[in-house]
């Protein structure tokens, strides 16, 4: 539904987004992690046709933004970035001016604006004047909009910022639920929600993407991914770990009188389990007691912070 | 040969749909932003204290200092419509300031440009309903028509030309306003360089001007003529003496067509 093909932007001599692609299928939720000012928001005002790229191309539903925006905007739903809303309208009036201007008239209008109050939870405020809302209330309102016509692709800047943990796991649902159906794009912080809500992330940083892969595919990545943690429990230090096939490197962690952990580099997938067979029997052959096994899946925020710099190396 | 013909029919008529298509697409976009705006004005107190004020000050200029009842005449061009130049140079950047610096202070700019809205409907529907606050202050004027016809038997034609060129140099002084207020997201900038700018409209024409331009450039008639030519005040006072001159007419809508395109291109600007 989304292509964005070789994307560059500019802003004066700042170079916010150079040479960007990737695609967002229907039933695709991709997330886009990054730094701040890595052009994540750039990267979805240009998708919504907000800012101009000044070279590649982005087309929505096959409609080319730069030639047919009108057309491919209706096929979009955005909630951009602080989630404005007109601060001197009440909720319901604003969401009739969002159907309206979608084109939804009459029966279909109110239909539409009663369907998500109720998504968003805005039956209590609907009368009340939008400055007067609270920036959760505010910020679901302007979530509503963005939903209010059914879009088929929705494009969302930091959906969960500003809202309490209940309110963050119920827009991750509602995301994950409704990315079954549609193409959706979401920026984010927080690496959690990745996990939570995407089936794709891609990690952009000064504005070049530098990892593209599912959630599971961008842990791998992880210095540790793939290693065993070992805790055994044993009279005299345990040797003959480091000779099991598979094993590439073994670390030696700081263990308590009579307790010996040890991590076990590997690359091999979880699927195989030779590794733990041949620990296990080592410890029925020389007696070890094994407290804990498991094996490390990697964590994203370890893999963030080893592809983007941080702020001060810029 | 007639399948061929049919093909090219086709075409035609799904020329020609599209092109009714898009006209109603954009009277809907207008319409629903021009809603949005009033509904806006009107919610909060800006557009009552607006009209409330605008009604107490042209009732001040006209009795008090236009010595309405003075002049002996039934006739309001000279007591009532003499001030609008400059009632109209305070109320009218008053209410339009907010049409654009609103909307980029608050951020909703990217909501309303990223809707399957063409920018230049949301500029038309936005100035229309500025305009139409305007038009329904003016309205509700209505009062000293009632006034002046209880007292004598005025020239009605020249009454309603009266209305007609204020209402377009209102019109004028908010597409300014509209211009300014793209240019900044405070609301106070737009509105002391939407004064400004109309000040000068108004001053362009006056004879202190035109004669300090004479001084500075003798030979250059042409600029005075030019500058002169910016002034607003003889095409308006055109519709007071009940002349409606196609050139004046023509004058109102390119200053108004000319700030509303300008309005497009800052507004696109400053996305960029």
């Amino acid at each position: 539904m989304i292509e964005v093909q070789n994307v560059t932007k500019s802003f004066g001599r700042k170079t916010a987004v150079e040479n960007v692609s990737f695609v967002v299928k229907k039933g695709e939720v991709l997330g886009f992690l990054g730094p701040n000012g890595a052009g994540k928001s750039t990267t979805m005002r240009m998708i919504t046709g907000y800012l101009e790229p000044d070279a590649g191309k982005i087309t929505v539903g096959g409609m080319d933004m730069a030639q047919d925006a009108l057309h491919a905007r209706r096929l979009i739903g955005y909630l951009p970035e602080s989630a404005p809303a007109y601060s001197d309208l009440s909720v319901i009036d604003f969401l009739n001016f969002a159907a309206e201007i979608r084109g939804l008239r009459g029966a279909a209008r109110s239909k539409a604006v009663d369907r998500v109050i109720e998504m968003c939870f805005l039956g209590s405020v609907r009368h009340q004047s939008i400055d007067t809302l609270s920036k959760g209330y505010r910020h679901r309102t302007c979530f509503a909009q963005s939903v209010i016509h059914d879009p088929e692709v929705l494009v969302m800047d930091e959906p969960t910022d500003g809202l309490d943990p209940n309110q963050k796991h119920e827009v991750r649902n509602l995301i994950k639920e409704m990315g079954k159906s549609k193409a959706i794009v979401f920026s984010t912080h927080i690496l959690e929600e990745v996990e939570a809500a995407c089936t794709r992330a891609i990690i952009i940083d000064r504005g070049k993407v530098v990892a593209n892969g599912t959630p599971a595919d961008l842990k791998g990545r992880a210095r540790n991914a793939g290693s065993l943690l070992l805790t055994l429990k044993a009279t005299s230090a345990p040797n003959g770990l480091e000779k099991i096939p598979g094993v590439d490197q073994l670390e030696t962690l700081s263990g308590s009188e009579g307790e010996h952990h040890f991590r076990l580099h590997s690359r091999k997938s979880a699927k195989d389990t030779t590794i733990e067979e041949a620990i296990a029997d080592l410890a029925l052959k020389n007696s070890w007691r094994i407290i804990r096994l498991t094996r490390e899946e990697g964590r994203l925020d370890e893999v963030f912070r080893s592809i983007t710099l941080p702020d001060n190396v810029r | 040969m007639t399948t061929d013909s049919t093909i090219t029919s086709e075409n035609q008529t799904a020329g020609t749909d599209s092109a009714t298509e898009g006209v109603a697409l954009a009277w809907h976009n207008i319409r629903t932003v021009l809603k949005r705006e009033l509904l806006a004005s009107f919610y909060s107190p800006v557009g009552y204290v607006f009209i409330v004020i605008f009604l107490l000050m042209s009732g001040f200029f006209t009795f008090m200092v236009g010595q309405f009842f003075e002049i002996g005449e039934a006739s309001l061009s000279r007591s009532f419509f003499l001030w609008h130049p400059w009632l109209w140079l305070v109320f009218v950047p008053a209410i339009g300031m907010r049409l654009w610096a609103e909307e980029q202070r608050m951020g909703t700019i990217e909501l309303l440009l990223t809707m399957p809205v063409h920018p230049w409907h949301a500029i038309v529907g936005k100035f229309l309903a500025a305009w139409l606050v305007v038009a329904l202050a003016l309205g509700l004027t209505f009062p000293i028509v009632l006034t002046v016809g209880w007292l004598g038997s005025p020239d009605y034609g020249v009454i309603f030309t009266g209305y007609l060129g204020s209402l377009l140099l209102g019109g004028t002084y908010l597409a300014v306003t509209s211009m300014t207020s793209a240019l900044s997201r405070n609301q106070v900038v737009s509105f002391i360089i939407s004064v400004v700018l109309c000040l000068f409209l108004i001053l362009a024409g006056f004879e202190p001007v035109t004669n300090f331009v004479q001084q500075i450039f003798p030979d250059a008639s042409r600029l005075v003529d030019f500058v002169a030519g910016f002034g607003v005040v003889p095409h308006f006072d055109a519709f007071q003496r009940g002349i409606v001159d196609v050139r004046d007419l023509f004058y109102f809508a390119s200053v108004i067509g000319f700030c509303l395109f300008a309005t497009a291109v800052i507004l696109q600007a400053r996305r960029a």
